[in-house]
């Protein structure tokens, strides 16, 4: 190695920051949700795409009640989120760890709902491969996408549970506290598009 | 987050979370809409990205970040989500043409 490489190498150690200017972890996160925006969409583009070619789709739905009432639900602990990291930043650590159980307790409020809906679903005969109204591809395709995501809410819930604990503890900061927040509004922001598309486009009218 | 936006008080966050709460509303009413498929995939389409996109700039802070870092996630994310829509013109070939279609 010449004493120019050695040089440019050095200078160029000195000169590199964290990619944007943002902190590495934040990043992180948000490569992992523009990786995972990536999955969703390719799921329910695949979704869009059979929905579309086949004729005897089926729409199950006579309600939309409980969709209504799980998408509030996943709104408003979006807003608990925003408030906890506003309580951290702030330095107010009881209020902080409070809102992130609250927010917590919500996402297992939307998962309880959901795996009721499922079971109702379950209970009328409708499994991964066939279903009493038409296409078997529509359990596939529903059990999959809503799955996905009640996999991510999942674990949501268990990583605003370490996190707050942790952060109560004095192990993590409120830095950590924003990163899950990133992660939570995401897991909102994929359900603003599943509502659509899989539940209130196959309403029975 | 940056300073400026530590400044602001819980009020946008609110005003924020309000109109996601409207706009969730105006896709259940589109849904009893007496309007044929497409028309109403378009309109819940629509205003599934006006909430997506409110959600990723102020409750995800995108606004508040550094210019480079939004054009970075929007113009990666829209691509990709662009280049997924290849296959729409099969998928209505298989309406018209695919042997279980009739």
């Amino acid at each position: 190695m010449s004493q120019a490489d050695l040089t440019i190498g050095h200078s160029t150690t000195q000169t590199l920051g964290p990619a944007f200017s943002i902190p590495t972890k934040k990043f992180a996160m948000w490569l992992f949700i523009i990786a995972d925006t990536m999955t969703f969409a390719a799921c329910l583009v695949v979704y869009g795409f059979l929905r579309n070619g086949t004729p005897n789709w089926p729409r199950p739905f006579h309600s939309i009640t409980n969709v209504a009432i799980m998408t509030f639900i996943l709104l408003t602990s979006s807003l608990t989120m925003l408030i906890g990291l506003r309580s951290a930043r702030a330095g107010d650590k009881g209020a902080a760890f409070r809102w992130t159980m609250i927010t917590a307790a919500l996402g297992i409020v939307f998962a309880f709902l959901h795996i009721r809906e499922w079971l109702e679903l379950i209970d009328h005969g409708m499994t991964l491969l066939k279903n009493p109204w038409g296409t078997g591809l529509f359990g596939a395709s529903f059990f999959s996408i809503t799955g996905l995501h009640l996999t991510h809410v999942t674990c949501g819930i268990i990583a605003l549970l370490v996190v707050g604990v942790r952060y109560k503890g004095g192990r993590y900061n409120a830095d950590d506290i924003e990163v899950l927040g990133l992660y939570w509004h995401f897991v909102d922001l994929v359900w603003m598009f599943v509502v659509p598309l899989v539940y209130l486009l196959n309403l029975a009218h | 987050m940056t300073t400026a936006q530590e400044h602001n008080g819980i009020g946008k966050d609110l005003i924020v979370y309000v109109c996601l709460l409207a706009l969730a509303g105006v896709q259940f009413v589109i849904a009893y809409q007496n309007i044929d498929a497409s028309q109403m995939l378009t309109r819940m389409l629509v205003v599934a990205c006006v909430e997506a996109g409110l959600a990723a700039l102020f409750f995800m802070h995108l606004w508040t970040e550094k210019r480079g870092f939004l054009l970075f996630v929007a113009v990666f994310t829209i691509a990709v989500l662009l280049g997924l829509q290849y296959g729409w013109t099969d998928s209505y070939r298989m309406v018209t043409g695919a042997p279980f279609s009739h």
